[in-house]
């Protein structure tokens, strides 16, 4: 018997989530305030999500591991949001970022989700906007669209480089707002550490208080997985520090199916790896391809006198750069999508051309765009990013190219959920990128902010009903039940078992050799051979861990170490699963390039017939498969030349 | 680099703190303090010592985590940034460097270099908002924006809610911090309906949770990470004057 039932709607794309919000049931007011929701994790997924239900009159209650909600990581990104109000009269359309998205994503996602939300997306714009976003403007007062990658239309909304905090900040301010009211309550600093499933239903969570220690239990009659990603499983990525998989990997644990966990984002407009010392990497916002041209010299023999230090970029004459882009993909140029620019530029760099000493970067040039529109219209453009570089690299990007190299950023996959975001866990949702439904092998920029206030505001405050509206008569979750007690046990197992290793080696030691075996192996190039040799060396990392690690302090107290330990311990069974889901998939697609599949000038090549599905892994590690279907796009090899 | 460390430890709320010296050696320039401070403490974990507890996230200067007090300046000696963006050629080979929490009432200590700023989001419910709900707004360009109002409302709104402001006061106020949202909404046309409600809401909690008061020194200014101005208090007065006349 297979649980993935999808529920996808029927009937033509354009109706459907009409169709759907007409059919699923709603819960009436006096009933909400009967239901408990648990909301995990305060970006713009969570904190829109939590925020709305505590409108619709929800009792929430919402966690966080930092000591504020505003400091989850959607705060980091940069550039700006989609949606397709076509206010540039562009010939933009719903119908239009849908096909983008589904393309971009290399025909790995569903129709049924990304219509959705290419359809909620126009009023996410204007959400926004009501709660005080200072989105960019035009001297008329109307609000200003630039462009990313794998669109040739203008359709992103932001507010300088700081898109991600504006939109979190409204999003905040929302959920304060239902503090205030008494609807919601925050948890601040404090992890998830287990599920607890009572007759096969979510009906809460066990979580540890990063002041205290103490391991406390919760009740709910639904959850909602919003932690987002599980890039750090690299060590080095563009996540914030203490971003981690263990939500996500907790709920795959207690029963709901992990899907596409190979599909990573590489994103390729990162500041370059500097030493053995550095502990994260800093994305330079994909906005910057709108005016900055990527190049690497023509010349090897430019190449040695750059790296020795003898000439500077800029004494290389024009007809002597190599603007690889430009020259293989003309019509989109710099602003191919992510996995598409990140793969030229290994290419560049393996073929010997990297421009700085590690040879590991190529130049991202604002040289033409300064010359064009002068350099303050290039400052008020990107000043915050242009001065967050020279501070890390101690380079002055108005007058020498930036550096940059790819680097992890996100990840498609994540926990599968039905069209109304449910997991196979009946009552535990999973929203933003902690879910895999929206953006296949690959997300378009822009898109992330997009899909999180997407599901938090407008999907899952109405599918979330459809469930709840069947759990009228259960009363509040009693956690003196034997399943919390059970549940709570293991987590107290756990942190046991950990400080009781008292190895040699630190988390952040063997989180590094983690990250150099995925890096390595499960990066931007896989090969069936290599994908063998993560398995294999994941699974002796494994048992390394648990045989060596050293966990100072006690657990009664604030101890960074042992929050560090217990996600690692999540990340080397996670790691395994994306190298062996990576084995299965003979196909590249997106960001999951397998060097045997490729065309011969050296693009992703996509096996439709074998492959067009969603890998779904079961908690035995068993796999299922989703089939996709394509109804009103046409399948085809993507194409960004023409 | 060779460098002395002088670290503020603290074992809990209520324990009595105090420094300690750490030698450290070995550390790039290009490092950045954090990633010394990562150093630092796995050395430390080695040598059978506790580590150093500081809070710290994005590492790239915009979720307002990381909160060090360095050789006297809140987030160093550099100017218009985070702790986590200073790097280490911003000291000398052999330097001393000094390390503490951010000193506030209001943010009492945790451990060590770990304050507790949930005082800053018991602000922003009082009145932080707009209030409406999810649905129901009209579309987004149905009410323009002049530029410079949304430019300068996007100036106020660059605040991270690091603390840098409170913990650099003398009077520990947190003016600075309330001024900017105060000023970012009442910018825009839709934050302006509720701007002297919300100004008198929030310097009211403000008050009930222990931040001191703003005697002018724009000392705040000077320590702000995201370079935010004190011309955003004056904002703030007009919008609590104009409160106070309504009552
Ligand atoms: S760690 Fe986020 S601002 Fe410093």
């Amino acid at each position: 018997m297979t649980k993935l039932d999808s529920k996808l709607p029927h009937g033509p794309l354009a109706e459907q989530w009409n169709t759907h919000k007409a059919d699923i049931k709603v819960v009436s007011p006096a009933n909400k305030r009967k239901l408990d929701v648990i909301v995990i994790g305060t970006g713009l997924g969570g904190a829109s999500a939590a925020a709305s239900l505590g409108e619709l009159g929800y009792n929430v209650k919402i966690f966080c591991i930092n000591d504020s909600p505003r400091r989850a990581h959607s705060i980091a990104a940069q550039g700006g949001i989609n949606a397709a109000k076509n206010y540039q009269n562009d010939n933009d359309s719903v119908y239009r970022l849908f096909y983008d998205t589904i393309k971009g994503g290399d025909y790995r996602a569903r129709e049924s989700n990304v219509y959705r939300l290419a359809e909620v997306a126009n009023p996410i714009i204007d959400q926004c906007v009501a709660q005080g976003v200072p989105f960019a403007r035009e001297y008329g007062g109307l609000l200003d669209n630039r462009s990313f990658g794998g669109a040739q239309v203008s359709r992103t909304f932001y507010a300088r480089g700081q898109t991600g905090q504006q939109l979190l900040l409204g999003a905040y301010a929302a959920l304060n707002r239902q503090v205030a009211a008494g609807n919601v309550k925050s948890y601040p600093r404090h992890e998830i550490l287990d599920y607890v499933i009572i007759d096969g239903k979510a009906r809460g969570v066990i979580a540890r208080s990063l002041v205290t220690g103490a391991v406390e239990r919760h009740g709910s009659h639904a959850v909602v997985v919003a932690s987002g990603g599980y890039g750090n499983v690299f060590f080095l990525s563009t996540n914030a520090m203490n971003s981690n998989g263990s939500a996500a990997w907790r709920a795959y644990k207690r029963g709901a199916w992990f899907a596409n966990p190979c599909f990573t984002q590489i994103h390729p407009t990162c500041i370059p790896v500097h030493g053995t010392q550095q502990s994260k990497l800093t994305l330079m916002s994909e906005s910057l391809r709108n005016d900055g041209r990527i190049w690497v010299p023509k010349n090897i023999e430019d190449v040695r006198r750059l790296r020795e230090g003898k000439i500077r970029p800029s004494q290389i004459a024009e007809e002597d750069r190599d603007y690889y882009l430009e020259r293989r993909y003309p019509a989109f140029g710099n602003l191919v999508p992510r996995d598409v620019a990140s793969r030229a530029a290994k290419e560049r760099c393996d073929a010997g051309y990297g421009v700085n000493d590690t040879g590991l970067a190529v130049f991202l040039d604002f040289g033409t765009a300064i010359n064009r529109l002068g350099i303050d219209v290039i400052r008020e453009r990107y000043g915050n990013l242009f001065q967050m570089y020279e501070k890390i690299t101690d380079s002055d990007p108005y007058h020498e190219p930036m550096m940059i190299y790819p680097a992890v950023h996100y990840t498609m996959g994540g926990l599968w959920v039905d069209y109304n975001l449910m997991t196979t866990v009946p009552g535990l949702y999973a929203i933003g990128e902690a879910n895999f439904s929206d953006h296949g092998a690959n997300r378009l920029g822009a898109s992330a902010l997009m899909q999180g206030l997407a599901d938090g505001y407008f999907i899952l405050p109405y599918t979330i009903g459809d469930y709840l509206a069947k759990e009228i008569q259960t009363a509040h979750i009693d956690t003196s039940a034997p399943e919390f007690a059970e549940a709570e046990r293991a987590v107290v197992e756990r942190i046991d078992r950990l400080f009781s290793v008292r190895g040699k080696q630190t988390v952040d030691e063997l989180h590094k050799k983690l990250g150099h075996i995925m890096w390595e192996n499960v990066g931007m190039a896989r090969s069936r051979e290599s994908l063998e040799r993560a398995i294999e060396e994941v699974a002796a990392l494994r048992e390394e861990f648990w045989r060596d690690v050293r966990v100072p302090g006690g657990n009664w107290e604030m101890n960074p170490e042992i929050e560090k330990a217990l996600r690692l311990a999540d990340f080397l069974e996670l790691g395994e699963l994306m190298a062996r889901d990576a084995l299965n998939r003979n196909e590249s697609c997106g960001g999951h390039f397998r060097v045997e599949y490729q065309t011969e000038d050296g693009e992703a090549l996509r096996d439709d017939q074998h492959y067009a599905y969603v890998a779904v892994w079961d908690d035995d590690g068993k796999l299922h498969k989703e089939q996709l279907n394509f109804e009103s796009i046409k399948i085809a090899q993507r194409n960004y030349k023409e | 680099m060779k460098l002395k460390l002088k670290i503020w430890r603290q074992a809990g709320p209520k324990a009595k703190g105090g420094f300690e010296t750490y030698d450290i050696d070995g550390i790039s320039p290009d490092t950045s303090f954090l990633e010394m401070l990562d150093i630092l403490n796995n050395n430390l974990i080695h040598a059978g010592k506790e580590p150093v507890v500081f809070d710290h996230d994005c590492r790239e200067g915009i979720c307002g985590a990381c909160s060090l007090h360095i050789n006297g300046y809140a987030h160093g000696p550099d100017s218009e940034i985070t702790t986590c963006q200073l790097h280490m050629r911003k000291f000398r080979d052999g330097d001393t460097i000094t390390i503490e929490p951010w000193r506030s009432a209001a943010f009492p200590v945790v451990k060590d270099l770990v304050v507790d700023r949930q005082a800053f989001d018991k602000i922003l419910q009082a009145g932080g908002f707009v209030s409406v709900n999810t649905g129901g707004v009209p579309d987004a360009n149905s009410i323009p924006v002049a530029k410079d109002d949304a430019e300068e409302s996007m100036d106020a709104a660059a605040c991270i809610g690091c603390g840098a402001c409170v913990a650099t006061c003398k009077n520990g106020s947190a003016m600075l911090f309330v001024a900017a949202r105060v000023s970012s909404l009442a910018k825009l046309p839709q934050g302006k309906i509720e701007a002297s409600r919300r100004a008198k809401a929030m310097v009211a909690r403000m008050d009930e949770l222990g931040f001191g008061s703003c005697t002018n020194t724009q000392a705040c200014e000077a320590a702000c990470p995201k370079g935010i101005s004190i011309t955003h208090i004056a904002r703030l007065n007009r919008e609590f004057l104009k409160a106070k006349l309504k009552d």
